[in-house]
């Protein structure tokens, strides 16, 4: 797993580059500006991919801690924990790129809105994921209890998500929720697809990356980390 | 199990602190009636829910330390049920209280005349969620000695919805709207978290037990 994570590593982040720089160049440069808003519409090629990712993420760990209940799998949890600081970095991007945009547009920084608000409560399990990971001292403890905390919260998302929205919205509805007709013009709606896969890459990216060090100061004591030590001449 | 806890008397701290933090409010914001009457509902939920998270960190410590809780995993009876007994213990030491209370601090401020029934009948609700959701928290921590900031933030992102149709059912009521739209959500939480929330709890404390020993 180690060694396929190496080798994994290097094409997601190249493939990354690679859609990111294409991605940006469409977005920033061949697409029109938009007729309401003009060119600070731009940042939703950041915004959006970073508050999908943030969502995918906390499924993917929540998925993750699940396999590792239930079958004990040791890699679901070291996926688990590696994923909770990229997911917490893309939730904490978006909101951040939000308040940006927020700040032209509906002329504040921040405001109590449903997505808004419920996006920092996401920022908050993810804190009190890795809060709850680092308080526990005995391994085996704190990755059991981190994959209880993160299935009950993939249970309650959805509520949180849709007693917020009751509560009070503002934003404007998700531009390309129904997959057939999407109200954006094509030559807008193809940058922000490729800004999507470019985070998605760098989430593999950065995953892998993690992986290999979890996986080696985990298994430090084991045999063959000491013949790689050997190897690389360490 | 029960008389355990009643005679303890953890029971009058997170009582005496939803008084204080009720109290607070007036002094900190300015004591004009209209403004104490808008913000009432929500004052009085978020002290309620404060003062639950207070009383929920020795929910599972004192068992803990003293080892009735490893008696209890391994004593071959359901766990979840026992966990159900508990919880249940939790609530009519701390919640129930806190309701029987929360009219007197609803005069204090200057709560409107319609909302009391509801102000009571949404914290009976919110509360024995609270209790559920919250021991949640709890028992992950357990096998921990200092908790309580930790245990606030891994439980209250969980509260928001009781927070969010609690509160709002009570201004709804204040202002003379139809709210058992919101009583009828608090139903539905607190029967999914009666249901679903002993067995993460059971599960949590299956882990602490073995990560204390």
């Amino acid at each position: 797993m180690y060694r396929l994570a190496g080798r994994l590593a290097p094409w997601f982040g190249g493939l990354c580059l690679l859609s990111l720089a294409v991605g940006l160049y469409l977005g920033l440069v061949v697409a029109p500006a938009d007729y309401e808003q003009g060119d600070s519409y731009r940042i939703i090629y950041i915004h959006v991919p970073a508050a999908w990712m943030s969502m995918f993420t906390y499924v993917v760990m929540a998925t993750s801690s699940a396999i590792f209940l239930i079958w004990r799998l040791k890699i679901a949890d070291v996926v688990a924990e590696a994923s909770a600081p990229i997911g917490a970095a893309f939730t904490a991007v978006a909101l951040l790129t939000g308040s940006f945009w927020g700040k032209p547009m509906w002329g504040t920084w921040w405001i109590w809105d449903a997505r808004l608000t419920s996006e920092l409560l996401l920022l908050f399990l993810y804190l009190g994921y890795m809060a709850l990971r680092g308080a526990l001292d005995t391994p085996q403890g704190s990755a059991r209890a981190a994959a209880i905390l993160a299935v009950v919260g993939v249970v309650n998302i959805p509520i949180i998500h849709f007693s917020v929205e009751w509560w009070n919205t503002l934003h404007q509805p998700a531009t390309i929720t129904k997959l057939g007709k999407p109200s954006m013009h094509i030559s807008m709606l193809r940058p922000l697809l490729l800004m999507a896969l470019a985070f998605q890459l760098l989430y593999f990216h950065n995953l892998m990356v993690r992986m290999r060090t979890l996986i080696l100061s985990r298994e430090s004591r084991a045999s063959w980390v000491a013949e790689l030590n050997v190897e690389t001449g360490n | 199990m029960k008389l355990a806890i009643r005679s303890a008397g953890q029971w009058l701290n997170p009582l005496l602190f939803f008084v204080i933090v009720v109290t607070l409010f007036p002094l900190g914001i300015g004591p004009g009636p209209n403004m104490l009457a808008t913000i009432a509902p929500g004052v009085l939920w978020v002290s309620a829910l404060l003062a639950m998270m207070l009383s929920l960190d020795a929910l599972f410590a004192n068992d803990f330390r003293d080892g009735t809780l490893e008696q209890m995993v391994l004593s071959g009876h359901p766990l979840t049920v026992m966990v159900m007994g508990k919880v249940m213990a939790h609530w009519v030491t701390s919640g129930l209280p806190l309701v029987l209370l929360s009219p007197l601090l609803g005069l204090m401020m200057q709560l409107p005349e319609g909302a009391y029934g509801i102000l009571i009948v949404s914290l009976l609700l919110g509360t024995l969620s609270l209790s559920f959701i919250g021991a949640i928290g709890a028992a992950l921590i357990v096998s921990l000695n200092q908790g309580g900031v930790l245990l606030s933030l891994l439980v209250l992102p969980l509260t928001v919805p009781v927070l969010i149709f609690g509160s709002g059912a009570v201004a709804g009521a204040g202002m003379g709207l139809e709210t058992s739209a919101h009583l009828s959500l608090l139903f539905a939480i607190v029967f999914l978290s009666v249901s679903l929330a002993p067995l993460a709890i059971a599960g949590a404390l299956r882990v602490g037990v073995a990560a204390g020993r």
